[in-house]
C-alpha cells in the first residue's frame, strides 16, 4: 500500500556537523583503512620474521585447492549441522558484500550502484540480497542458540583457560547488525518515498510495517542513522577481524593456498634454507619466530572450532594434548609478544615457546595420525610443527626418560628393543617351526621381492607370526622372496617423527646401503610406518614398495592365491583402517575387497572408518613412552568395533595388532572379541587351514 | 669450580648371550654393542648439572684404547668441556688399583675441586676404583650417592647405606663421589649432538708423560688377575618344578637361598 | 695345610652383627686352616654385639666410641689400616655390602693390599688367593688369582655366598682398642633417611615380586603384598595392573615402563609378555608362578611353578616367615 511521498534525505546529500556527506565518508574509509593497513602490518610482521617456507610451487593445485576447500567449503559438512551454517553464512556473507559496498558508495553519491549492477540485473540481486540476508539472519540465530544453550562438546576445549563464546556473540551480532541495519535504511526509505514494499522482500516489507505510522524526522533519522551505523559496523568488522579469532575471514582462503601439498605422512626438513643439518646451529622450534612463516600464518587462521581435538585420539585419552590449544596458544603469544598497539620487540627478538606455553607432555603425546589435519576446515598443520618442537626438545636433550633407552638402542643396535641384531632375520626360520619360504639375502644376491619387515614384525614374538603367516602366503603364491636378514635397521620412521632426525639420517643410510648390495623387483612390508618410511622418506629407493594388503589384493585378485576354503569360523569383521596405510598414503580399498573375497566373513564398518580412522595409540617408538592419559586409545577404538557389532578386528600393522590385543586383555574381552592381521585372516581361509 | 668425571666404556650385555673367547679370559665380542657405562652416565649428568648452576669447568677422563674415545665424546655432547684420553699399551690389563694409579697420576696435576664417577661399571662391576682413587688423591670419599648437591666448598651427599636406608653427610672439598644410578635425569644426546663434538681435539697423555713406570700398571703391575672365564651352567626354559605345593614351594625357597634371596 | 691369619670386618644392621659377619667368620674359619680369625667391629655402644661374636671369633677387636655412631668408610679404613699394619693378617674380608664398597678400597689403598671384589668363593693359594666373582652384570663368572705381595691380600665377599658353619664356640677375647680423638673430620652426619612407604624405586631393588592379570581381583593384590613383605622385597607388575588402577605407574616393569635389575625375580599370574619381560634386565634369577603351563614366562624364567598362585603364594610367604623367624 503505498503512502504519501515524504522527503527523503540522502546521506550523500547532508552536512553532519558541517561535514558534507562524502567527506565523512572519505574519513571513516581512510581511519578504517589506515587501521586495517597498520593491523595487518603488524601481524605480517611477524611473519616475516619467521623462517622462509616454499609454498610457491605447483600453483595450478594450488588455485585448485583454495577454490574446492577455501572457497567451495568442502571439509564444513563434516560436522553437519556446524558445516551447513557455516557455508551458508559464508556464502551469504559474499552475496551480501556486493550490498555493503554498494553502501559506500552511496556514502560518496546518492543512488550509486555497482558497475553492472544497475537495472534489471540489480532488481534480481536485490532480490537475492534479501532472501540471503533472511537466511543469514536465521543462521546467526541459530550460532548464538547453540553457542549458548546447545553447547557442543568440541567448542569448549578440556584445557582452554578462557573462552572464546564472547567474541563468537560479538561477531554473529555485527553480522546480523549489518544486515538489520540495511533493512532498516531500506524499510525507512520505502515509506518515506511512498512506495508499496512487495511480499517477495519479507524482511523490509516487515521493517516498513514497523516503521508505517513514523514521522518524516524519525523516518529520516533512522534512515541516515540506519545508514552510517551500518558502514561505520562493516568498517570496525573489518577492523576487528586481524585482531580477534575471525582473522581467519581474512586468511583462511590463502592458508589454503598456501597449504602443503606434499602427502601428509611426509616430514618438512629442519631447516628449507639450509639442507646440511649440521650446519644449522640450532635445530627445531622452540620459540616464535623459528616457526616457518606459513606456520605462523596457521595460528593466524585458526578458527578455534575444536574439530581438530574432537578429532584427536590423544585428547580423547585425556593426554595433555589438544592440536587446537597449540594454534590458540601460540597465536595469544604472538599477539601478545608482537601487539597491535604499543612497542614491536626489534629484531632478533627471541620468544619461547616450548615450555613456558606448551608444555612436553603435550608434544610427545602426539602419534603424528594426522585426524586433526584431516579435519581441519582451513587446513592448518600440524605435525610438521609436532615435529619441529620435538627436534629442538632432542636437540636440548629433553627426551622423556623411557625413549632414551630405545633410542640409543635404534643407534647401536638398530632396533629399540635392545635385542641382537644378528637375530634380526630370524623369524623366517626359527627353530622348532617350519620355516615359511623367505629366505635370507646375503649380499649380491637377487630376488623378486624384497620383504621389509622393520623392528617390530622382525623381534616381537607375536608379530612374528604374521611376518611368517606372510611368508608362507608368498611361498604358496609362488613368489621369490628374501630379507636383508641382520643387515636390515630400523626404517627410522618413528625417529624421524619424534625428532632424531640425526638417527633417523643413521638408519636410513644403513638400510639404503643394504639394500643397494641386492637385487629386487619390489618391496613388500607389513608394517605402515615402514611402508611410509619406504615410500616418502628413502628418497633413492627406486623400486616400488607395497603394503602386504596390496600385495594380498593383488594375489587373490589374480586368483595366485585361491580363496576356496570354508578354514575358518564365520566370522563378523570390522578393518581398522591405520593411520600410516589410510589416512596418509590413502589406502583404503585393497584391504576391504582382500576381505570381502573370504567366505565366511561378514564386513561392518566402525563409525570412525577410512579418513576418519581412530588411532590405536601409536607405533614403535610410543610404545616405550606412556604419558599421562586416563584411557589407552585401544580401548576407545575396541568399543567402537564393539558397536558396531564385530566380533574380529582385522588389522594391518604390527602396532594396531598389539594395542588393541592388549586392550582385549584389559578390558576382559577375551573369548568375546580377536584381533587378527590381514595376513593371518587370508591364511585361515585357504583351502585346507585348519582354525588356530 | 673444577670438576672431573672419570668415565668408562664397555659392552651392553643386557639382552646379549655372551660366550666365552678363544683365549679363555675374555668374553667373543663378535656381536656386541659398546657405550657408557650406565653409572657413568649419570656421573656426567651430575657434573655438567652442577657446572651449569655453579660455573667452572667439567673434565672428562677416560682410560682406555681407541675405540675408548667415543664416551669422551659423548660426554662432551652432554655439556662437558674438556675430555682427556689416557692411552697407552702400557695400561692395558690393569686390575682396578692400576686403573685409579693412571687416574690418580692424571688428575693429582690438575685443579680439582670435585671428582665424579660410577659406582660400578657394568662390565668388572667391582666398584673399587672410585674410593682407591680418592685414598691415592688423600681426599674425601663417599660412595653410592643418589643425591648431590654442592654449595661453595662443601658437598651434601645422600648415600646407600645398609639397609634400605640413605645417610645424608657433608664433605668438604676437594672430595670423591661414586654415583649410583637414578641420581639424576641424563640429557639425551643425538646423534647430532655428538656429530658437533666429532671436530673437538681430545688430548692423549701416556705412561710416559703422566710419569707412570709400567711396570706398576697394566697386565704386568696387576695384582688382581683374571685366570679364566665361564658361563655359569643355565638349564634352557625354567626349571619346573615337581611334587606337591609342599615340595614344590620347599625347592623354591632353595634356590631363592642360593641366589641370595633370604 | 699351613696356618693363616683372617681378620673379618663386621658389618652392623640395627645395632647387631648382620648375617654376613657369621658366613664370613665360617668362610675365614674355612681359609684359616687352624689359624685365627679376628673379628674387626666399628660403632657405638657396641658391647653386647662384641659378645655375640665371641663364640664365632677368637679375637674380637672392639672399636667402640660415639664418634662412630653412624657407619663411615674412611673412619673404618683409618682404624683398620692401623689394624692390619700391625697384625698383618694373611687376608681381611669384607661384606660386599654398601658400606663394605664404601671401606674395603680405602683400606686396601692405605694397607697396600690388593683387592678383589664381590667374590662368590675363595680358596687359598701358594702365592695369594684364588676367587670365583661374576662379571658382566652376572652373566659370566671369573676365576681370579690374587697376588700376595706381602702385604696381605683383601676380599670383599658376597652376603649369602658362602654357607654359614655352627658357631665353634671359639670363646673369643675382646681387645678393646683406642679410637683417636679427633678421628671423623671428615664426613659429617647430617641425618639418615627411611624409605618412603609410597616413594618406590623398582630400579634400586634387589627383589621384586612382580604381579600381573593372574591376580585377578584388586582385593587380591593383598598376597603378593605379603609375600613381598615378607622377603624384603618389592612389589611391581605388568600393565594391565596399572591398567585398572590397582597399583600406580611407577610400579610397572616393562619397556613402557621401569626397567629393573634385581637378584631375584618372581613372577606371579604373569603370563610374560614380551612388553614386560622387556624391563626385565641383568641376569638375575627368575622364578614364575603361573597356572598355564604355556606361558611364555617359563621360557625364560629359571625356576617354575604350574600351579594356583592363591594356593602357591600363601605357603610359599609362610615357609620364608618361618625361616626368617
Amino acid at each position: 500500500m503505498t503512502g504519501p511521498h515524504q522527503i527523503v534525505l540522502l546521506p550523500a546529500q547532508q552536512s553532519y556537523l558541517g561535514l558534507p556527506g562524502p567527506l565523512l565518508q572519505l574519513l571513516m574509509l581512510l581511519v578504517a583503512l589506515g587501521a586495517f593497513a597498520w593491523i595487518i602490518n603488524r601481524r605480517a610482521a611477524l611473519l616475516r620474521r619467521g623462517a622462509p617456507d616454499p609454498r610457491l610451487d605447483n600453483i595450478g593445485a594450488r588455485v585448485k585447492r583454495a577454490l574446492v576447500v577455501g572457497f567451495g567449503q568442502s571439509r564444513q559438512p563434516r560436522y553437519r549441522v556446524a558445516g551447513i551454517l557455516h557455508i551458508l553464512i559464508f556464502f551469504g556473507f559474499l552475496v551480501l558484500s556486493l550490498r555493503s559496498l554498494t553502501l559506500i558508495g552511496e556514502g560518496f553519491s546518492a543512488g550509486f550502484t555497482l558497475p553492472g549492477l544497475g537495472g534489471a540485473l540489480g532488481g534480481a540481486y536485490a532480490l537475492l540480497k534479501e532472501w540471503t540476508a533472511l537466511v543469514v539472519i536465521l543462521c546467526c540465530v541459530v550460532a548464538a542458540v547453540r553457542r549458548l544453550a546447545v553447547k557442543p562438546a568440541r567448542y569448549h576445549d578440556r584445557n582452554a583457560t578462557g573462552s572464546h563464546t564472547g567474541e563468537a556473540l560479538l561477531i554473529l551480532g555485527l553480522i546480523s547488525f549489518l544486515m538489520v541495519a540495511d533493512t532498516l535504511y531500506e524499510a525507512s526509505h520505502a515509506v518515506l518515498g511512498g512506495e508499496a514494499v512487495p511480499a517477495s522482500f519479507p524482511l523490509v516489507k516487515a521493517a516498513a510495517a514497523l516503521l508505517g505510522g513514523a514521522g518524516t524526522n524519525l523516518l529520516n533519522t533512522v534512515h541516515l542513522g540506519s545508514f552510517w551505523l551500518h558502514n561505520a559496523a562493516l568498517l570496525f568488522f573489518l577492523c576487528y577481524l586481524p585482531v580477534s579469532k575471525h582473522f581467519h575471514v581474512i586468511s583462511a582462503i590463502p592458508n589454503v593456498f598456501f597449504s602443503k601439498l606434499a602427502p601428509t605422512g611426509t616430514v618438512k626438513p629442519p631447516r628449507y634454507e639450509e639442507p646440511d643439518m649440521d650446519k644449522i646451529e640450532k635445530l627445531g622450534v622452540g620459540s616464535l619466530e623459528e616457526f616457518t612463516w606459513k606456520h605462523i600464518l596457521d595460528f593466524y587462521s585458526c578458527t578455534d572450532c575444536g574439530r581438530c581435538s574432537d578429532s584427536c585420539p590423544a585428547y580423547a585419552s585425556g593426554t595433555p594434548l589438544s592440536p587446537r590449544m597449540i594454534s590458540i596458544k601460540s597465536r595469544d603469544l604472538a599477539y601478545a609478544a608482537y601487539p597491535v598497539r604499543g612497542k614491536f620487540p626489534p629484531e632478533g627478538t627471541i620468544t619461547p615457546l616450548v615450555g613456558p606455553f606448551i608444555a612436553e607432555g603435550e608434544i610427545w603425546a602426539c602419534t603424528t595420525c594426522g585426524a586433526c589435519e584431516e579435519a581441519c576446515p582451513v587446513t592448518i598443520e600440524y605435525l610438521d610443527k609436532i615435529v619441529d618442537m620435538r627436534r629442538h626438545l632432542v636437540d636440548e636433550g629433553d627426551v622423556p626418560a623411557t625413549l632414551q633407552k630405545p633410542m640409543a638402542d635404534l643407534e647401536k643396535k638398530g632396533n629399540p628393543y635392545g635385542k641382537m641384531p644378528r637375530k634380526r632375520g630370524d623369524w623366517t626360520g626359527l627353530k622348532d617351526v617350519p620355516p615359511c619360504g623367505v629366505k635370507t639375502l646375503k649380499k649380491g644376491e637377487e630376488t623378486d621381492l624384497l620383504v621389509f619387515t622393520d623392528s617390530c614384525a622382525a623381534f616381537d614374538p607375536r608379530i612374528q607370526e604374521i611376518s611368517r603367516s606372510l611368508g608362507r602366503l608368498i611361498e604358496l603364491a609362488g613368489l621369490d622372496a628374501g630379507t636383508l636378514g641382520k643387515d636390515e635397521a630400523d626404517s627410522g620412521h618413528e625417529a624421524r617423527r619424534l625428532g632424531e632426525e640425526g638417527l633417523f639420517e643413521d638408519l636410513r643410510d644403513r638400510n639404503l646401503e643394504a639394500l643397494e648390495q641386492r637385487g629386487f623387483n619390489r618391496l613388500v612390508t607389513p608394517d605402515p610406518h615402514a611402508f611410509n618410511a619406504l615410500t616418502h622418506d628413502y628418497d633413492e629407493l627406486k623400486q616400488p614398495v607395497l603394503h602386504h594388503s596390496q600385495l594380498l589384493d593383488e594375489l587373490t585378485a589374480a586368483g595366485t592365491l585361491t580363496i576356496m576354503g570354508n578354514g575358518g569360523p564365520t566370522r563378523t569383521v570390522t578393518y581398522h583402517d591405520p593411520c600410516y596405510l589410510g589416512r596418509h598414503n590413502g589406502l583404503y580399498d585393497a584391504p576391504r575387497r582382500v576381505l570381502g573375497r573370504l567366505p565366511g566373513v561378514k564386513t561392518v564398518e566402525m563409525e570412525r572408518s577410512r579418513n576418519r580412522s581412530f588411532c590405536c595409540g601409536g607405533g614403535s617408538l610410543y610404545l616405550f613412552y606412556e604419558g599421562e592419559c586416563d584411557r589407552r586409545m585401544g580401548e576407545i577404538r575396541l568399543e567402537m568395533a564393539e558397536k558396531a557389532g564385530a566380533d574380529t578386528v582385522v588389522t594391518a600393522c604390527p602396532f594396531c595388532l598389539i594395542n588393541l590385543e592388549d586392550a582385549i586383555k584389559t578390558t576382559g574381552r577375551e573369548g568375546k572379541m580377536e584381533v587378527m592381521d590381514l595376513a593371518e585372516l587370508v591364511e585361515q581361509s585357504l583351502p585346507g587351514e585348519q582354525p588356530s | 669450580m673444577e670438576i672431573i668425571v672419570c668415565i668408562k666404556r664397555v659392552p651392553d650385555v643386557s639382552e646379549a648371550e655372551l660366550d666365552i673367547d678363544r683365549s679363555g679370559q675374555g668374553i667373543d665380542e663378535a656381536d656386541l654393542v659398546y657405550g657408557i657405562n650406565e653409572w657413568d652416565n649419570f656421573a656426567i649428568e651430575a657434573a655438567v648439572q652442577l657446572k651449569e648452576a655453579h660455573g667452572g669447568t667439567v673434565t672428562a677422563i677416560t682410560v682406555g684404547g681407541e675405540d675408548d674415545e667415543e664416551v669422551l665424546r659423548r660426554a662432551l655432547a652432554m655439556g662437558a668441556d674438556e675430555a682427556l684420553h689416557l692411552r697407552d699399551e702400557a695400561f692395558e690389563g690393569s686390575d682396578a688399583r692400576g686403573i685409579a694409579t693412571i687416574l690418580h697420576k692424571a688428575i693429582s696435576s690438575r685443579p680439582h675441586d670435585l671428582v665424579l664417577t660410577g659406582a660400578i661399571s657394568g662390565d668388572e662391576g667391582s666398584g673399587h676404583v672410585g674410593g682407591m682413587l680418592a685414598a691415592m688423591l688423600g681426599i674425601r670419599q663417599v660412595a653410592l650417592a643418589t643425591a648431590l648437591t654442592v654449595d661453595r666448598s662443601r658437598a651434601t651427599v645422600r648415600h646407600e647405606v645398609e639397609g634400605g636406608l640413605e645417610r645424608v653427610v657433608e664433605l668438604d672439598l676437594p672430595a670423591l663421589v661414586t654415583v649410583q644410578t637414578g641420581l639424576n635425569e641424563p640429557r639425551y644426546v643425538s646423534i647430532r649432538g655428538i656429530r658437533k663434538v666429532s671436530g673437538m681435539e681430545i688430548p692423549v697423555a701416556g705412561a710416559a708423560d703422566l710419569g707412570i713406570d709400567p711396570a706398576t700398571v697394566g697386565l704386568t703391575g696387576a695384582q688382581v688377575v683374571t685366570e679364566e672365564l665361564f658361563i655359569p651352567p643355565r638349564g634352557e626354559g625354567a626349571e619346573i618344578l615337581e611334587g606337591d605345593d609342599d615340595d614344590m614351594v620347599d625347592t623354591l625357597i632353595e634356590r631363592l637361598r642360593e641366589h641370595g634371596g633370604l | 695345610m699351613s696356618e693363616r691369619n683372617l681378620l673379618v670386618l663386621v658389618e652392623l644392621v640395627g645395632g647387631e652383627p648382620d648375617d654376613s659377619a657369621y658366613e664370613l667368620a665360617s668362610e675365614a674359619r674355612k681359609l684359616a686352616g687352624g689359624g685365627t680369625v679376628a673379628a674387626a667391629l666399628i660403632g657405638s655402644g657396641v658391647g653386647e654385639a662384641a659378645q655375640t661374636l665371641t663364640a664365632w671369633f677368637d679375637r674380637i677387636h672392639v672399636y667402640d666410641d660415639p664418634q662412630l655412631a653412624q657407619p663411615d668408610g674412611e673412619a673404618a679404613a683409618e682404624l683398620l689400616t692401623t689394624l692390619v699394619e700391625r697384625d698383618r693378617p694373611w687376608a681381611t674380608l669384607v661384606p660386599h655390602t654398601n658400606n663394605g664398597m664404601d671401606a674395603a678400597p680405602v683400606l686396601a689403598v692405605k694397607t697396600g693390599c690388593p683387592l678383589v671384589a664381590d667374590c662368590l668363593s675363595l680358596e687359598a693359594a701358594d702365592d695369594g688367593l684364588k676367587a670365583v666373582r661374576t662379571v658382566y652384570g652376572g652373566k659370566v663368572h671369573a676365576r681370579v688369582s690374587v697376588r700376595d705381595a706381602g702385604q696381605g691380600l683383601m676380599a670383599t665377599v658376597r652376603p649369602g655366598s658362602c654357607t654359614t658353619a655352627e658357631a665353634p664356640g671359639a670363646g673369643g677375647e675382646i681387645v678393646t682398642e683406642t679410637v683417636p680423638a679427633d678421628l671423623v673430620p671428615h664426613r659429617r652426619f647430617v641425618e639418615t633417611i627411611a624409605p618412603e612407604a609410597g616413594a618406590v624405586d623398582l630400579t634400586q631393588a634387589e627383589i621384586l615380586v612382580a604381579v600381573g592379570r593372574g591376580i585377578e581381583e584388586e582385593e587380591n593384590l593383598e598376597i603378593v603384598q605379603s609375600l613381598a613383605e615378607a622377603l624384603g622385597a618389592e612389589v611391581a607388575c605388568s600393565r594391565p595392573v596399572v591398567d585398572k588402577n590397582w597399583l600406580p605407574k611407577n610400579h610397572q616393569v616393562g619397556t613402557s615402563g621401569v626397567t629393573v635389575k634385581p637378584k631375584i625375580y618372581i613372577a606371579v599370574g604373569i603370563s610374560g609378555s614380551f612388553q614386560h619381560m622387556g624391563g626385565l634386565k641383568g641376569g638375575g634369577f627368575i622364578a614364575a608362578i603361573n597356572k598355564d603351563p604355556a606361558a611364555p614366562i617359563f621360557n625364560v624364567a629359571d625356576v617354575g611353578i604350574v600351579g594356583d598362585l592363591f594356593d602357591i603364594v600363601p605357603l610359599l610367604e609362610e615357609k620364608v616367615r618361618e625361616l626368617k623367624g
